[in-house]
């Protein structure tokens, strides 16, 4: 890529009080997003990548936060801006849609309000330009007779179409940056389809770059074209989505394909990882897929690996690389 | 929201016509009559009392008059207080009550609101404990027990307050007080819950990840919400104000309705009984109903029904 | 770093047991017992529970420490401040107060907690009929429950006393004429909840009968919004005790209930301040001791809050 990346995340370290010691959620996590192009975070619950994810937004809110690193957009550090110049950002650079639709509008006001909010936040326009503007955005994510749709309630709307709303709502204004919280899981698989299409073309039209967070590996071969796969707070493999799919190289990466029914092969049975995901509060000094690995080896449980280029543009942290075959 | 209204009104009538009725059947199943409780009074006196409060009628007819007279309105002669009507001492007294009812509503929910809203915006820090420790106290120290303590130590000892009667506003201090320790005890706990749970809420992220202030935040989207609880509540309080009232009238001797009700209920004043129980009812039930009206109105998910 | 570890025999498969890795790394706790860890880590909480086992003790033991009987009176000592013959003074009749007020204790706990099982009982069985039937039946019990609510329950009660005389018993009635509709609805709206839940509906698929249904998996999990409810209707139970004994409509002479016993000191008040201190604060700090405990109990029983 020649262009510099949108967003570049440096050795980003989120750690959260709890009376049970310091549990720490994301651990030396790097990565860069370049404009225009999609990228998926995949991995289970509690790997990190939710927290990740607030963390560039900066909506990481609790008392007993501690965030070290770097997060650049456009080359400057969101971590060092004030409350003040982040809610600048919020919702005009960057916008963020979160995972359950249903109960991620608020249910006393009208959903056009909910639009005009945004929009009147971070831009000088008249009440009549807002709301054609609004009801402009409510047509272009797919929602049939967007004039009524202003008027209504969230709960005279469906989950597909309250995700529609929230949609709409993240770009508004027009942001270079969208983050997607699993924004499918909570919806119906023909609705999904649906949904993911439409961010998709929005993308094309705006130019935007979408940070795609799921546990679906499902979802990512449409829609993305780089993915990370992230485990025990720390990123384990990167790739093109390609790459991933075709040769995936850490053993966890691999388990997760294998456990996703496929329809181009004859398989007898589903093969899910065995295990489960780690306790954030115990990780083990060495690679935290370490219990799980088919692969194991002695160096694993306290020798933490770096992310070794596997070839152009596929990285994983894994010591098998440098295993002689 | 029509039929939600009509089926509000529906209970509320039914609800009114079980209390008038079980209040009749009650009255009427206290052995002996009113007179028998006074001197002995010639047998013709006692006849014609009885003619005029048709008191020799089949019980049928005694409940169809009665009902007939509520519906007018008309709540009956008191037997104690030979001269007057039920209505006229409601009318002279009733004022007073809810004027310190009234105040005791104001009260509790300005202050119930705000002490709540502080202790969940400073959760687990000292304004948060303190205002809770406040509040359970409130709903602990029963209303009498907390007039009488104000009484003596404001009033008597300290002498910085009127001991009680009516008329002055400092006069209305020590027992609006009283008075509103446990609704506003409620309603602050009520209030810091509430705001608690919605700003634990989806929607709030969306708000912030819209780049809104945190102040935009509370206005829009937390305060309406956390107050939907606090309007359902307030039924109750009504409720709650009114029946404490009887003793807080009766410690700082106030004339109000509440002491003619004690009065009544230790003369064994049954019509003043009937009337007053009849009237009260129709007053806590009538404001349960515009309770209900005002969440209705003020929830979309009940104002706008779903298709 | 690189260096050292690229030796060969780093390279060797982990030898490990595979049992291990699926192996939970916590041991869990039973339900019960994460509560009770949750209840006891509430400070506040366990202060209120001790301050009831204290309180426990003073209603069963008090009177045998004490010299004196409760009824027992002695005019010539009448009126006399706390001292070390009369640990809490006397009344205008001579009687010790320490032991009215040990009695006080028992009466208002027998009260408080006869009709919270009470309650608990028609509520439940109301509650658990109506969800079990479902359907038209379920709609016609709780109408007719919805019907009931709205009848102010204080008036009825008062009215009751009237009527049916004063004592320890009919108060009890009168208490638990209307409290069992709040557990109704909530024993109901737990046994809907858990009826749908799909660990029923597997647990149903396996085989598991109705009955064991019932005992392992819907119980344990309603009993806590009930065992909440109950703790927050005993000092309700006990407000509205003292309350009616202080309208004269409790229970009568020469038995001790903490409501007479403040209404007698009320009007002693400027003079003899003790006669209605200790009734009052038994009564303040019985009150506060539940809700406490009920507060730490709803917190500790919250599934939110559970890791």
């Amino acid at each position: 890529m020649s262009q510099p990346p949108l967003l570049q995340v440096d050795q980003l370290k989120v750690s959260f009080k709890t009376h049970m010691g310091p549990l720490q959620a994301v651990r030396d996590v790097s990565f860069a997003i370049y404009p225009g192009e999609s990228v998926a975070i995949v991995g289970e619950s509690g790997s990190g990548k939710s927290v990740a994810a607030k963390a560039i937004i900066g909506l990481l809110s609790d008392p007993g936060v501690t965030i070290d690193g770097r997060i650049l957009l456009n080359e400057e550090n969101l971590l060092e801006k004030s409350e003040k110049e982040m809610q600048k950002i919020r919702g005009n650079q960057i916008g963020m849609i979160f995972q359950d639709p249903m109960t991620s509008l608020n249910p006393t006001m009208r959903v056009g309000k909910q639009i005009l909010e945004v929009i009147h936040k971070h831009a000088k326009s008249s009440f009549k330009e807002s709301k054609q503007q609004a009801i402009q955005l409510l047509q272009e994510v797919g929602l049939s007779d967007p004039e009524k749709r202003f008027e209504q309630y969230p709960h005279e709307l469906s989950g597909g179409m309250r995700q529609r709303v929230l949609i709409a709502i993240a770009l508004a204004c027009t942001p270079k940056l969208l983050i997607a919280d699993e924004p499918t899981t909570a919806l119906d698989v023909t609705i999904q389809a649906q949904i993911l299409a439409q961010m998709k073309a929005i993308q094309h039209k705006n130019q935007m770059s979408i940070l795609l967070i799921t546990h679906d590996l499902g979802i990512v071969a449409g829609m993305c074209d780089r993915v990370i796969v992230m485990y025990g707070g720390m990123i384990v493999e990167t790739a093109s989505v390609e790459d991933i799919y075709h040769s995936p190289f850490h053993p966890y990466t691999q388990g997760l394909l294998n456990s996703i029914p496929r329809v181009d092969k004859e398989e007898s049975d589903l093969t899910p990882i065995p295990g489960a995901p780690p306790h954030l509060l115990d990780l083990p000094a060495g690679c935290p897929f370490t219990e799980r690995c088919p692969f194991a080896m002695r160096m694993c449980p306290s020798h933490r690996p770096a992310l070794f280029v596997i070839k152009p543009f596929q990285q994983a942290a894994c010591w098998l690389h440098k295993k002689n075959p | 929201m029509i039929t939600f209204i009509g089926k509000r009104f529906c209970y509320t009538f039914l609800a009114l016509f079980l209390i008038v009725t079980v209040t009749f059947f009650l009255m009427k199943a206290i052995p002996g009559d009113p007179f028998t409780q006074e001197k002995a009074l010639p047998p013709e006196i006692l006849e014609s009392l009885y003619a005029y409060y048709k008191l020799n009628d089949p019980w049928y007819v005694q409940y169809g008059n009665y009902l007939v007279s509520i519906l007018h309105l008309d709540l009956g002669p008191s037997f104690a207080y030979k001269a007057r009507t039920v209505n006229e001492i409601i009318a002279s007294s009733f004022p007073v009550s809810a004027l310190l009812g009234l105040e005791a509503l104001v009260l509790s929910i300005s202050m119930g609101i705000t002490l709540g809203a502080l202790a969940a915006f400073k959760q687990h820090r000292w304004q948060d404990c303190s205002a809770m420790l406040l509040a359970v106290m409130g709903i602990s120290v029963p209303s009498f027990i907390l007039a009488a303590f104000l009484q003596y130590f404001f009033a008597i000892k300290l002498d910085l307050l009127p001991v009680a009667r009516w008329g002055t506003f400092q006069q209305t201090i020590l027992p609006t007080l009283a008075l509103s320790a446990l609704p506003t005890a409620f309603i602050a706990r009520l209030t810091r819950s509430s705001m608690l749970e919605v700003l634990a809420c989806d929607y709030i992220k969306t708000a912030r990840a819209k780049g809104l202030s945190y102040f935009s935040v509370l206005l829009h989207h937390t305060l309406r919400n956390s107050l939907l609880p606090v309007v359902s509540y307030l039924g109750s309080m009504v409720a709650n104000i009114l029946t404490g009232s009887f003793i807080i009238e009766k410690i700082f001797g106030i004339p109000g309705l509440g002491g003619w009700f004690i009065n009544s209920v230790a003369n064994r004043d049954y019509t003043m009984i009937m009337g007053l129980t009849v009237f009260y009812s129709m007053l806590l039930l009538f404001s349960v109903f515009l309770v209900d009206i005002l969440y209705g109105w003020v929830d979309p998910r009940i104002r706008v029904s779903t298709k | 770093m690189s260096e050292e570890i690229l030796a060969p025999e780093f390279f060797k498969p982990l030898e490990r047991e595979n049992a291990a890795a699926d192996q939970l790394r916590r041991r869990p706790l039973s339900f019960w017992q994460d509560v009770w860890i949750r209840l006891r880590r509430n400070r506040i909480a366990t202060c209120g529970l001790y301050l009831l086992i204290t309180l426990f003790l003073f209603a069963l033991v008090g009177p045998f420490l004490s010299s004196h009987s409760y009824h027992e009176t002695n005019l010539v000592l009448k009126n006399h401040p706390p001292s070390l013959r009369f640990w809490f003074g006397t009344d205008d009749l001579g009687r010790d107060l320490f032991t009215r007020t040990c009695w006080g204790a028992r009466i208002s706990l027998f009260v408080g907690i006869t009709a919270a099982l009470v309650d608990m009982a028609i509520g439940v069985l109301w509650g658990g009929v109506a969800a079990l039937l479902g359907g038209k039946a379920d709609q016609l019990l709780m109408r007719v429950a919805d019907i009931l609510y709205a009848i102010p329950y204080l008036l009825v009660v008062i009215m009751l006393m009237v009527v049916v005389g004063t004592g320890l018993f009919p108060i009890i009635i009168a208490l638990t004429l209307t409290g069992w509709i709040s557990m109704a609805r909530i024993v109901r709206g737990q046994l809907l909840q858990l009826k749908e839940l799909e660990y029923i509906q597997a647990a149903i698929a396996l085989g598991s009968g109705k009955a064991r249904i019932l005992r392992k998996h819907l119980l344990p999990n309603a009993m806590g919004p009930i065992i909440i409810a109950m703790t927050f209707t005993i000092p309700t139970a006990i407000f509205t005790e003292a309350f009616l004994s202080f309208l004269g409509l409790g229970v009568q002479a020469p038995m001790a209930s903490w409501g007479t016993m403040a209404s007698d000191g009320l009007s002693a008040l400027r003079y003899y301040p003790w006669r209605l201190f200790f009734p009052a604060c038994f009564i303040s700090v019985t009150m506060l001791a539940f809700n406490l405990l009920g507060d730490g109990l709803r917190d500790a029983l919250d599934p939110r809050l559970r890791k």
